[in-house]
């Protein structure tokens, strides 16, 4: 293996190498450096320290967005690994045994392709559907149906207070399929005589569920909160196309990522715009790092 | 509507634990089984409930795709009265749909092969050589999956300005290739790793040389692990929105299906073109659901894989 190795390995290398570190690792540095100017784009950047951050302190679409961000990192989090373990269980171990093999309920395959479906298309492609879907008069599916029975329509994305969770709900729509699919993976490595004997001692289906795929999945739900919480963070192709005007009504919406885009591309504060970055990426790597810290138990041997 | 109503009981309303985890968890055989009973048919409920939730968004668009702009106001919950495929037509030529879809089309498979060439490239060199700051390498590429993209957007932005690359097609393979190779550095070096060495030495025996053992021997030997991380990569850039929008705003023609399908959602209201919108969103989704149709087994073990070991 000696031989020609250098010229092969840096061969191999040169071009990735550098195409990485032009495209993602050269803007990142930089734009830690730019989050300390008062650049707009025309004249030469001016430095400016940490101005740009203590204006963000003040900023109140800011802290709407970063509150904005700590209902999804909830949320998100919450409500769609709920569903998809409950769904994963039923698919994966919810029927009936037959000869030490576990089975799923009835129609499992068919349940699992469904649910992914959503997962293969585009967030933008949804957030478009779901304008239709959620449309305030009879043209929209909800609506259209509710005002046949002679109620109220819903005003799904124009009510502040409910904006919010009608985006959380396209977001969870869209997920569960692949965590379902995630927790399924996990479920099929867990041994299936551990299920026979805990059922032969008279564990419940919910006991099952509990005392042992939940604990037997620790991991694989770990790997689920650090995915969710960072699509928490994001967000930003579903709210700059379904919410009312990008982040609308009145910033009852709005994340960060859009509020860099705005900054940046509507506005030309790059400077600020770059401070609202190097946060996010705070932020992030502060969620990160907690939930593995927190969420760091004694995997268990199977 | 609510599947949460579904969901099973929270811990504290579980039967207390009992010390000896043998102990049976009910008095008799009559209460378990009524309660399996009742979980699978709730569960039974819940599944199909969620599957006509997941259908019908959907379904509900293809067949508005067909109405004209009266009937979707009017009976948005009736089957088309005929068939117009004259609104597939309008979106087609008229909104562009069709030039929006084969340039997602060039992007995506440009830069899929080029991420992928590189991606194994890279992570091939990384897991099999030892050399002088491999590490490094390994983890300044790696570390690429920490950072948000929108923190270097700005950035980013000037870059591709400066290199003369904004609004080109060019510009936007570029750096989706870059901004997939930390994943795809990170699984295939993992994968490569796993490969038996007995392989190469046998090829390097024979005199095949460093790039052709890669090619013709690592390369057909990774293809499980390749084809997963292409079908991730496909998926991923396929529904990019936010990097497009920055690097092309300027140039329509080139636009991919994402921005165009969230512009012509924006313009339908202008023109009250509501079935055109439909057609559009169809003629976006159905390939989707077509590929992934047949595609879905190695769709769903590609997109999980990285994530289960």
């Amino acid at each position: 293996m000696r031989h020609g190795k250098y010229p092969f390995v840096i061969g191999f290398l040169f071009a990735p190498v550098a195409l990485y570190v032009t495209f993602v690792i050269w803007p990142y540095a930089q734009a830690f450096q730019i989050s300390m100017t008062n650049w707009r784009g025309l004249s030469a950047p001016q430095w400016v320290g940490f101005d740009n951050y203590r204006r963000l302190l003040d900023d109140g679409a800011f802290w709407k967005a970063v509150q904005h961000h700590g209902v999804l990192l909830l949320a998100l989090p919450l409500i769609t690994i709920a569903i998809a373990l409950f769904f994963a269980f039923l698919l994966n171990v919810g029927g009936k045994s037959s000869g030490g093999q576990r089975q799923g309920v009835w129609g499992a395959k068919f349940y699992r392709v469904v649910f992914f479906f959503p997962q293969v298309l585009a967030v933008a492609i949804i957030a478009v559907l779901f304008q239709m879907v959620y449309r305030p008069n009879e043209s929209g599916l909800i609506n259209g149906v509710l005002m046949k029975f002679g109620l109220e329509p819903v005003l799904f994305l124009v009510k502040p207070n409910l904006a919010l969770w009608s985006i959380i709900a396209v977001l969870v729509w869209q997920a569960v399929g692949f965590y379902v699919v995630l927790f399924s993976a996990g479920m099929a490595s867990i041994p299936g005589e551990i299920y026979e004997a805990a059922e032969m001692d008279g564990a419940t289906k919910v006991t099952l569920f509990f005392r042992v795929t939940l604990p037997l999945l620790w991991d694989t739900l770990q790997v689920a909160w650090v995915y969710l919480g960072i699509a928490a963070f994001d967000a930003f192709a579903i709210v700059a196309v379904l919410s009312v005007d990008g982040g609308g009504p009145d910033g009852a919406t709005t994340v960060l990522a859009m509020e860099i885009y705005r900054n940046a591309f509507v506005y030309s504060k790059y400077g600020y715009a770059s401070a609202m970055g190097v946060a996010l990426f705070f932020l992030t790597l502060t969620f990160a790092a907690l939930t593995l810290r927190l969420t760091k138990r004694e995997s268990v041997e199977y | 509507m609510n599947p949460q109503s579904t969901l099973p009981p929270t811990p504290a309303a579980l039967p207390p634990k009992t010390g000896d985890p043998s102990a049976p968890a009910g008095p008799g055989s009559k209460g378990p089984r009524s309660e399996v009973k009742l979980f699978s048919g709730l569960g039974h409920v819940a599944l199909a409930v969620w599957a006509v939730i997941v259908i019908v968004p959907i379904l509900w668009t293809f067949l508005a795709a067909f109405k004209n702009t009266s009937e979707i106001f009017s009976s948005p919950w009736t089957l088309p009265a005929e068939l117009r495929w004259e609104n597939f037509g309008r979106a087609w030529t008229k909104a562009h749909v069709g030039r929006y879809f084969l340039n997602s089309v060039i992007v995506v498979s440009c830069s899929t092969f080029l991420t992928m060439l590189l991606g194994s490239m890279a992570a091939y060199v990384l897991a099999r050589y030892k050399f002088w700051g491999n590490r490094a390498v390994y983890f300044l590429f790696v570390s690429g999956l920490a950072f948000p993209v929108f923190l270097a957007l700005v950035p980013l932005f000037f870059v591709v300005k400066n290199l003369g690359l904004l609004d080109t097609h060019t510009g936007v393979v570029l750096v989706y290739t870059a901004y997939s190779l930390p994943f795809t550095v990170f699984f295939l070096a993992a994968f490569f790793k796993t490969l038996p060495s007995s392989v190469a030495e046998a090829g390097m025996i024979d005199g095949c040389g460093h790039s052709r053992l890669f090619f013709q021997v690592m390369m057909p030997m990774a293809k499980p692990g390749l084809i997963s991380v292409a079908i991730f990569n496909i998926i991923g850039q396929w529904a990019q929105y936010q990097l497009p929008l920055v690097l092309l705003s300027n140039a329509k023609d080139k636009w991919v299906l994402t921005q165009g399908i969230a512009d012509i959602s924006v313009n339908a209201g202008y023109e009250a073109d509501w079935s055109g919108l439909f057609a559009a969103l169809t003629i976006a989704i159905l390939p989707m659901i077509i590929v992934y149709a047949v595609f879905q087994r190695q769709i769903q073990a590609g997109l999980t894989s990285g994530a289960v070991k």
